[in-house]
């Protein structure tokens, strides 16, 4: 049996839209699957050691479900992105979802292979050392050097 | 049923229960069976997928008072 391949292309670096690149990796790892994920523009947040910038805005987020209904005036208000995502980590935590740093670390425990976008990393004037390892770094071309091969590739 | 190991993931979402299991079973031998409990009612369905696509036998899958056991025999 050949291994089957998956690529996955992050590119929003918040914290809701962050769990489905690691979930799909994970598991597709955990079946077999050879996996990479080609992180560019905010996706790139979530290669940084740190991941508490990586937060959730209830601000032009209207499919967030909220305990009170609360209007765009108030969800401007500073510290309400820290509220938000405050609240959304104990939701995860609650329903026994594990956090993105763990699921990260998972994700290079089964091998599924980082790759980092030197152009946006550029762009953004991001440290490298800020970066976790082992990440590669590299372009779109190398990017579709295994993208092209894969039977699963999907923009997230 | 008899078992050579044991992995609970009572209380862990989707997919730690997959992930964890797949963990679980490296470090052991051709014939030999995990057993796993899991309390996501999302691991019934994922750990027949698991066992199909790697090859893996699920030998049985119950459900216990609320928890769910399974018995995976590894390839």
């Amino acid at each position: 049996m050949t291994t089957k391949k998956m690529a996955i292309i992050a590119t929003k670096g918040t914290l809701d839209m962050a769990y489905p690149p690691f979930i799909l990796a994970s598991t597709a790892a955990a079946l077999g699957y050879e996996v990479q994920i080609f992180f560019t523009f905010y996706g790139l947040q979530l290669l940084r050691k740190d991941l508490s910038d990586v937060m959730i805005s209830p601000l032009a987020n209207p499919a967030m479900p909220m305990p009170i209904p609360m209007p765009v005036m108030v969800q401007m208000l500073p510290g309400m992105e820290s509220m938000a995502t405050m609240m959304m980590k104990n939701k995860l935590k609650k329903h026994g979802v594990a956090s993105l740093e763990e699921l990260r670390e998972m994700c290079l425990e089964m091998d599924v292979k980082f790759i980092a976008c030197q152009m946006t990393v550029d762009l953004f004037e991001f440290d490298k050392k800020e970066f976790i390892e082992p990440v590669e770094y590299g372009g779109a071309s190398m990017f579709f050097g295994f993208a092209g091969e894969t039977d699963i590739c999907l923009f997230v | 049923m008899n078992f050579n190991k044991e992995f609970d993931a009572s209380g862990m979402s989707c997919p730690l229960p997959i992930v964890k299991t797949k963990k679980a079973l490296v470090d052991m031998e051709s014939g030999q069976v995990l057993k796993v409990i899991a309390t996501d009612c999302g691991a019934v369905k994922d750990m027949q997928a698991f066992a199909d696509q790697t090859g893996n036998t699920l030998l049985s899958n119950t459900e216990e008072g609320g928890k769910y056991i399974f018995f995976m025999q590894k390839k």
